[in-house]
């Protein structure tokens, strides 16, 4: 018991965060490493480029940055072995990276659907597939186990006006997950598979989505559409990212050991009315 | 993480034994104050000396007794944080076909009034807090809810029901802009005293142990330390965005089929 309350409940862990300078993705690295994890994080900017350069400063030693977007397979088999050369063992993947859509289905583009659902769902997949291996490995480290976290989203549980391929993305990243899991359980590889389904989180995605929205006319200002979502949210406010982090601590510690193929919806009520 | 919940005051129902008790142990070693109920006074008091815990005999479909038990915690510690609707049986179920009257309406005085009650009494309790109302509701479902058991109607239909009502309290709670989150937990089988109980008593203990330990594709149960994790992370301010959720803690059980 002792070890499940003290600090530094990651401690030994080495993780993959996809996604990582921004947002719940950053928010989800900076915990881990509170917590005593190494991790290494990924994301499109390169790696001499000033944005990772600051936040890998500020981030300290014991965490690394690869420059790799996740919906090219080169790319993650060129992670999973700098991983694999640092560390040795991987027992946390976070698959964070996304992008967001928005459009009347019959304007959708083709190149844009195939843009989302490449980095939204190829990029869970692919990043799925290469770890597998060396986090079944890692897995029987501790009795928790591996732990693979996706961050889907509420839009991957009900449908929303105009958002169709970005939930069509989501949705497979839910039930992807729980395929994964129950294959995972039945074979007794010691990884454990779990969605997350952040509401409206406030992140660079969600302000630049916004201002799309205005930019397309759909409001006036941003504020306006901050204040919309905050009021049809019962809890009454935005998330923010590191109330994404603590649940993805969860799924990564010992805490969550029976838990997988299971959803964790995080959006203050917003699916509950 | 020690004293993540230092400061709190939780109350736990039906937390002599089981997933209840274990609950108990959880929250206060992360340093709540914690005030359980239950019907087995001998466990209650070897569990009160080893967790410093505080024990009330009360049953939960026991409407009148609800406020003043309330009110002794409120005197005790000055408020409420936290609230663990965990009291729950299966006595007396059946099918649809064969259930008594009787046992339909123990399990819904006990898993449905019950945690309606103990809902209800949390929240009057949260309302009374110096800051206003604040705090953190947990209601114990079950996998049931939403793979509901042939032979068990009653305790599968009641579970369902408190998903319901995690979410009705939930999304009313916001309306009042009431600082109170509600969530469901719904766990798979759990190696409880009493399903250890009930394999003991097959003609071939072995066999029936595998059974139970088969239904989940993770092949094994949940142990009672293994659920207690999850109710220390809703009860926590970690979890502050957390309401009105259904979490499923089940071995994978309800994601699917195990397939061929
Ligand atoms: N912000 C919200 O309200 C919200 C709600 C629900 C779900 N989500 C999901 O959470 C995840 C993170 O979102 P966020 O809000 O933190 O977004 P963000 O835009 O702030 O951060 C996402 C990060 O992913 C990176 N990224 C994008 N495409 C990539 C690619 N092909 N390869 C590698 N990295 C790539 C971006 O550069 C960025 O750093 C996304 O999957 C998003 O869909 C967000």
């Amino acid at each position: 018991m002792s070890m499940e309350h003290s600090a530094q409940r990651l401690k030994g862990r080495v993780a993959f965060v996809s996604g990582g300078l921004r947002g719940i993705g950053l928010a989800c690295a900076e915990r881990f490493l509170a917590e005593g994890a190494e991790v290494v994080l990924s994301d499109l900017d390169a790696e001499d480029s000033a944005t990772a350069t600051e936040v890998m400063a500020k981030l300290g030693q014991a965490a690394s940055y690869v420059s790799a977007n996740v919906a090219k397979e080169e790319d993650w088999v060129r992670a999973v072995a700098l991983v694999k050369e640092r560390h040795g063992k991987c027992h946390i993947l976070v698959n964070n990276a996304g992008i967001d859509l928005t459009g009347p289905v019959e304007d959708l583009t083709m190149e844009g659907w195939r843009r989302i659902m490449s980095v939204n769902v190829d990029g869970v997949f692919l990043g799925t597939k290469h770890f597998v291996p060396m986090m079944a490995e890692s897995g029987k480290d501790f009795r928790g186990g591996s732990s693979i976290i996706n961050v889907s989203s509420i839009m991957g549980l009900v449908g929303m006006n105009e958002v169709s391929a970005y939930n069509a993305s989501k949705g497979a990243v839910r039930l992807f997950t729980k395929g994964i899991a129950i294959e995972f359980a039945h074979k007794k590889t010691p990884i454990r598979a779990n969605s997350l389904h952040p509401g409206f989180v406030e992140t660079p995605l969600l302000k630049a989505g916004f201002q799309r929205w205005v930019d397309q006319g759909f409001a006036e200002k941003s504020d306006d559409l901050v204040a919309g979502v905050v009021g049809s949210t019962p809890i009454g406010r935005l998330a923010q990212p590191s109330e994404l982090a603590s649940a993805a601590f969860f799924l990564a510690s010992d805490d969550s050991s029976y838990m997988t193929g299971a959803e964790l919806v995080i959006d203050g009520g917003w699916t509950a009315q | 993480m020690a004293g993540r919940l230092e400061g709190k005051v939780a109350l736990v129902t039906g937390g002599t034994t089981g997933i209840g008790a274990a609950a108990v142990r959880r929250l206060s070693a992360e340093g709540a104050k914690v005030y359980f109920t239950g019907s087995k006074e001998e466990p209650a008091r070897a569990l009160c000396d080893e967790t410093g815990a505080t024990f009330s005999k009360l049953r939960v479909q026991d409407a009148a007794g609800w406020p003043g038990l309330i009110d002794e915690i409120i005197a005790a510690h000055g408020r409420l944080d936290v609230a663990f609707a965990n009291a729950g049986t299966e006595s007396g179920d059946g099918s649809i076909e064969d259930v008594g009257l009787e046992g339909w309406n123990n399990i819904v005085a006990v898993n449905q009034t019950g945690v309606m009650l103990t809902v209800q009494n949390a929240i009057l309790g949260m309302k009374r807090n110096p800051e206003g109302p604040v705090g953190s509701i947990i209601i114990n479902s079950s996998m049931n809810a939403t793979r509901p058991l042939g032979n068990y109607v009653a305790y599968s239909v009641t579970k369902a029901a408190v998903c319901a009502l995690a979410k009705s309290a939930a999304v009313y709670c916001g309306q009042k802009k009431y600082k109170i989150r509600v969530n469901a937990i719904l766990p798979g089988v759990v190696e409880t005293p009493l399903i250890t109980q009930i394999m003991n008593a097959q003609p071939d203990p072995a066999a029936a142990r595998a059974m139970y330990e088969g239904m989940a594709p993770m092949g094994r149960m949940a142990q009672i330390d293994e659920i207690s994790g999850l109710v220390a992370y809703l009860a926590s301010d970690e979890a502050g965005f957390i309401s009105g959720a259904e979490i499923a803690i089940d071995g994978a059980t309800t994601a699917g089929m195990m397939g061929v």
